[in-house]
């Protein structure tokens, strides 16, 4: 297909059209709402023959999400910042009953003060719910994660929530050229949706969420953390098909010419883009850097970190978000990760970016000569006005 | 018995899902999901929306029925915002309503549905407080404003009744609402052989009476019709008053003036309600 120029909700919205969901949930909220729309356009021109259901908030949304996917339907949804906030029981529970439900994240701060733009303080919010969390960089990875996440998340040894993110605005609202998937090669790609024990199969019938006292509760947690533990190589795996498929490929972490490099710096989401763009720059000076894009943040990929940074001499680890009273998330799991690691190195935690503050090429290259003069603290902040 | 076709079953949390679903075990033969406190009618058409999208892609080819349950409190309080919505989008699905006027899953706290005089365990009878100080609001009258096709108020005493409406409530083609009186021993402070019996009282007095509305039609039925058309006494509140023990204390001269003030409530929405099921 030639490439179309498409923002980053279109791109999503048009990955659901080419799989065509039974059922789809919304609920608007900037800067996920061009999903919805999108899609709503779709239904209206009858170009798909989902049940599309414009509940009367997030929670709602989620909550049918739950009923519909236990019903045996394909299901997803799409929200950001208070919406996701405003799901968050629900997020659970979706997890809890291991149903594959595909959510769409515009990554956005969280009140308040009230700021519609790019953070990731709603996402690593929800980071414990029991979704599955891979982020994208730009466009053309928030269609081809969109597409992805179906085979992921309803994976027979996995049937769990996925969450694909994006950065509000700087993704969802740009323009890119994309190159598409033909919809016959989707369809084939994802395949049909195979309900497992669904309320609509009347004959046998199943309870779900009934009361679990402390005699099984916490088995039921366990099979919730060995289904996680299957989803890393089914994650790849569906890479690889991918991959196959579309010729674009992605891992669960991208190092970025780490190889030889003494300072690397991590990102989630678009920032992963500028860096490999500092990293250039910094190359051509002779400095020996290099960047790791971190894709998938559930389940955290402890393997993948240590093989990538071991040895190191110094870690930065860029958060957009932030844990009043700790740093930001993403910094103690690397840090964690890295302490298994045969050779250390030393991690530091930048945040940055909080309530769409721009990230500037200047500002990422002060990250690496603080990791190169060791001239930084425990805990930066990028660009705040101190 | 209400209806001949399958059902499929949303629950609220609350007494009857917690008393019925103790893991390993269930006492549901039918299909069931409880999803959370304030959400059975998210939860429930979310179910109903697999259906549909299922029938018009030709996987499912039967009838199906849905039907979600709910104690006042997730009902009146919590739940309303997903309740409304749901009926607004016009879901097949038929709400139950079960109201023992109180949070008894918690323990007996005040609810939307509680009504004035009576001691919970949040807005308990003191010196000073006789209870709860407002009025409940009226949610069966708050649903029939979503113009639904039907919307019933039932009571277990009347079982005829009751059946009737939930037959009609399953063939009403969109959504329906039907809140039913849910004695309760425990919170209410009476011994459980009286409950069918107190179901009776609520509405011999007036306080739950049963009606429908049906396609923009209002009609009272079983005790409350006989009652409107004389052929049944209409007994004063102070007998249910005296039924419980949570409005013991306005039984004492301290307070007779809250159980007047009931008696009027009570009256003025006799009233009303009789006119709007004459038109
Ligand atoms: C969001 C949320 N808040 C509070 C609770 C605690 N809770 C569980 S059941 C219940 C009361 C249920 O009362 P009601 O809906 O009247 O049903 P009943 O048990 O009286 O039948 C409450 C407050 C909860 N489960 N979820």
């Amino acid at each position: 297909m030639q490439p179309i120029a498409m923002n980053g909700d279109q791109a999503i919205a048009y990955a659901w059209k080419q799989v065509n969901p039974d059922v789809v949930a919304a609920y608007p909220i900037t800067p996920q709402t061009i999903i919805v729309e999108a899609f709503s356009e779709y239904v209206a021109d009858g170009l798909v023959d989902t049940e599309f259901v414009c509940a009367e908030s997030e929670h709602s949304a989620m909550s049918l999400c739950i009923g519909a996917a236990a019903g045996g339907a394909r299901t997803c949804t799409a929200t950001a910042s208070a919406g996701l906030a405003f799901m968050w029981e629900m997020l659970y529970i979706a997890a809890s009953m291991r149903l594959p439900i595909i959510m769409a994240v515009a990554n956005r701060a969280l009140s308040g003060p009230i700021n519609i733009h790019c953070d990731h303080s709603d996402t690593m919010g929800a980071r414990d719910s029991g979704w599955i969390q891979i982020y994208g960089e730009n466009a053309q990875e928030a269609y081809d994660n969109s597409i992805m996440a179906f085979k992921i998340g309803e994976h027979l040894d996995l049937r769990l929530p996925v969450m694909t993110n994006f950065d509000g605005f700087i993704t969802s609202h740009s323009l890119e050229n994309l190159s598409l998937l033909q919809d016959d090669d989707v369809k084939k790609f994802v395949g049909e949706f195979k309900a497992i024990r669904p309320l609509l199969d009347y004959r046998n019938p199943v309870t779900y969420g009934p009361f679990d006292p402390p005699d099984f509760y916490f088995e039921h947690k366990y099979q919730q953390v060995e289904a996680m533990s299957r989803a890393m190589p089914i994650i790849k795996k569906v890479a690889d098909e991918y991959a196959k498929l579309s010729g674009r490929f992605y891992d669960i972490v991208e190092p970025y010419r780490t190889e030889d490099a003494d300072f690397v710096a991590i990102a989630v989401g678009s920032t992963a883009g500028t860096l490999r763009s500092v990293v250039d720059e910094l190359r051509a000076e002779g400095k020996k850097v290099g960047s790791l894009k971190l894709r998938v943040f559930r389940p955290f990929p402890d393997k993948e970190i240590i093989e990538a940074l071991e040895g190191k001499k110094a870690v930065a680890v860029l958060d957009r978000a932030i844990s009043f009273g700790a740093t930001g998330p993403i910094f103690p799991e690397v840090r964690s990760a890295l302490f298994d690691a045969s050779e250390r190195p030393k991690v530091v935690n930048y945040i940055y970016g909080l309530g769409g503050r721009d990230v500037s090429i200047e500002e990422l290259k002060s990250v690496y000569n603080g990791l190169m003069t060791g001239r930084c603290d425990r805990v930066n902040y990028l660009g705040v006005r101190i | 018995m209400a209806s001949d076709k399958p059902v499929i079953v949303g629950n609220a949390t609350g007494c009857l899902e917690v008393s019925t679903t103790v893991y390993p075990y269930t006492a549901w033969a039918v299909p069931w999901i409880h999803s959370a406190f304030e959400n059975a009618a998210a939860t429930i058409t979310g179910v109903e929306s697999a259906y549909r999208a299922l029938v018009r892609k030709g996987v499912i080819k039967d009838e199906i029925r849905f039907i979600a349950f709910g104690g006042d409190g997730g009902t009146y309080d919590i739940g309303f915002q997903s309740l409304s919505g749901a009926i607004e989008r016009g879901h097949r699905f038929v709400y139950v309503c079960l109201n023992n006027e109180a949070y008894m899953n918690t323990g007996i706290q005040r609810s939307g549905a509680t009504w004035k005089g009576a001691s919970t365990t949040t807005c308990p009878a003191g010196a000073c407080i006789p209870g709860k100080k407002e009025f409940p609001k009226d949610l069966t009258k708050i649903i029939i404003a979503h113009e639904l096709p039907y919307a019933a108020q039932a009571s277990p005493h009347n079982w005829k009744d009751m059946m009737e409406k939930a037959a009609k409530a399953f063939e009403a083609n969109g959504p329906a609402f039907i809140n039913v009186v849910a004695p309760c021993p425990r919170g209410w402070r009476f011994d459980s052989s009286q409950t069918i019996q107190i179901a009776r009282l609520a509405v011999e007095t007036c306080i739950w009476p049963l009606y429908e509305y049906e396609n923009g039609t209002w009609r009272l039925t079983g005790d409350s019709k006989r009652i409107a058309e004389g052929k049944k006494e209409k007994r004063p509140i102070t007998d249910w008053l005296k039924s419980q023990g949570r409005f013991r204390h306005l039984l004492t001269e301290k307070w007779k003036h809250v159980a007047d003030e009931i008696q009027a409530e009570v009256d003025r929405k006799w009233e009303q309600l009789k006119k709007y099921c004459e038109e």
